[in-house]
């Protein structure tokens, strides 16, 4: 599994990626990827809306099943990665570059609660 | 791996839109040893199996023809979908699935008693099967047994030969040409290899299941089942009434008037369709029995089941539905199946007539 240590991670396998701006970059992890198997639609993101931590943002849709991407901390959905709309499957073959949402936080301290690498590992791997 | 009817099978070995594609462009092999073949011989062999299925062996002219059918029950539900082929004198094979393999067994052997036919039924589980399918199916074949190419040239579809190999059948489930190829269980996984080696590539469940949907070909247990009859799952033309032949649940279905009707859909807009989806037509609201998002096509496509009003307009291809899909109503087109056959896509959404 490839689980890079200089991401924040959730329990619901996305990634998190502090940029020197202060917002955040957001995408779905490799075990994340490997689950849900092939890739065909990534969209309904929220671009604008403020939501609190835990609401859907957007959604990634598999052959096998259709998958809510959640906010991870409370924040404005900034941007969406139009680039998926036309290569869906790019969240497969490159799960840490494909990037889905830029996201500023309200409350950048939020992401320090977030999982380091080490316990989203212990957790990816009961999957 | 995942469980399906009652084996490990994978659901694919890397990519399942891989896979899909590798069979509609060269060649892919599925291991498809979960189906149970079951020969069924003696001088009654094609007076049972003339009661039996709802399809008429009696067409099987010679030996090495084979036809699709369903096996019925005595209130016209289908039991099972399955081919059967006629080996040789007094002695014909049926290919069950796996989900149902022991129930039909049971259901056989019960008929058989009840009605006393002089037939032996042998159920083969000491057989495997290994699918090659592709337009390259039949030269990597070829290929990796050298000896076959003679014997097996000139087999039509839904034709098989038996070697001293096996049995190979120009049969499939892809709506692409290639060889289904039955051998003794213990020699199938030096056959896989060789075949793997010859430039098959191993194709898992997933590629199975939007291959056949593409293909417009149903999958029992989702499409049919024992609470539906052939006609109202897009198998009438299975059904052979032109002879006085009373076969197991002839008298439920025929002159029957037929309440629902099965469909072809492709999903007007980004989507995955998937099976209990809710479907709304013009005669009421029916169902997704098959969905899945079809790489040849680029879009969701499903098999659904619509309701036929008495008195009402009949659901047709051209006709907007709208699916439920978590949710929200999106807007899909009828069509009639298959979608896609030897690579070709055949539906045509810019050019259906509108509702």
């Amino acid at each position: 599994m490839n689980i890079p240590n200089d991401l924040k991670y959730t329990d619901t396998h996305e990634w998190i990626r502090r940029e020197p701006d202060g917002t955040l970059t957001l995408g779905i992890t490799d075990p994340a990827q490997a689950l849900l198997g092939d890739v065909v639609f990534v969209g309904d993101a929220k671009v604008g809306s403020t939501l609190a931590a835990g609401a859907t943002a957007a959604v990634v849709e598999s052959v096998k099943a259709a998958s809510d991407i959640y906010a991870p901390v409370a924040g404005q959905i900034l941007a969406f990665n139009d680039a998926l709309e036309s290569t869906p499957e790019r969240l497969n073959a490159s799960p840490y570059e494909a990037w889905i949402l830029k996201i500023r936080p309200e409350n950048p301290a939020d992401v320090d609660a977030l999982l380091d690498a080490a316990a989203y590992a212990a957790l990816a791997g009961k999957d | 791996m995942v469980e399906f009817g009652g084996w490990d099978m994978p659901l694919h070995y890397g990519s399942q839109i891989d896979e899909h594609h590798v069979v509609r462009r060269s060649a892919g092999m599925f291991d498809v040893s979960h189906m149970l073949s079951v020969d069924i011989g003696g001088p009654s062999s094609l007076t049972f199996l003339r009661r039996l299925l709802a399809n008429d062996p009696a067409k099987l002219h010679g030996v090495g023809a084979a036809q699709y059918t369903c096996m019925l029950n005595d209130q016209g539900g289908v039991v099972d979908d399955l081919i059967v082929s006629h080996s040789k004198h007094d002695q014909y094979r049926i290919v069950l699935n796996a989900a149902t393999a022991d129930s039909d067994v049971a259901w056989i052997e019960a008929r058989r008693s009840a009605d006393g036919y002089a037939a032996t039924v042998h159920v083969r589980r000491d057989l495997a099967m290994i699918a090659v399918q592709g337009p390259q199916a039949r030269e990597i074949v070829w290929n990796a047994l050298p000896e076959t190419r003679a014997l097996t040239q000139s087999l039509a579809p839904f034709q098989m030969v038996d070697i001293p190999l096996g049995r190979i059948s120009r049969t499939g489930y892809t709506g692409e040409d290639g060889f289904e190829i039955t051998v003794p269980a213990a020699t199938a996984s030096s056959l896989w290899d060789s075949l793997q080696r010859a430039g098959a590539v191993p194709c898992g469940l997933g590629a199975r299941d939007t291959l056949r949907l593409e293909a417009g070909m149903n999958l029992y247990g989702a499409d049919m089942d024992l609470s539906t009859t052939p006609f109202e799952s897009g198998l009438g033309w299975t059904v052979d009434l032109r002879s006085a032949r009373d076969f197991v649940g002839r008298r439920a279905i025929e002159g029957v008037r037929v309440s629902r009707v099965r469909f072809g859909a492709c999903l007007l807009g980004r989507g995955v369709l998937r099976g209990g989806m809710l479907v709304h037509s013009a005669g009421g609201t029916g169902v997704v029995t098959s969905g899945t998002f079809s790489p040849t096509l680029g879009c969701a496509i499903g098999l659904v089941r619509l309701p036929r009003p008495s008195g009402g307009q009949d659901p047709e291809a051209g006709h907007l539905v709208d699916i439920e899909i978590r949710g929200t109503r999106m807007p899909a087109r009828l069509v009639d199946p298959p979608f896609v056959r030897r690579g070709e896509i055949l539906i045509n959404l810019n050019n259906l007539p509108k509702s």
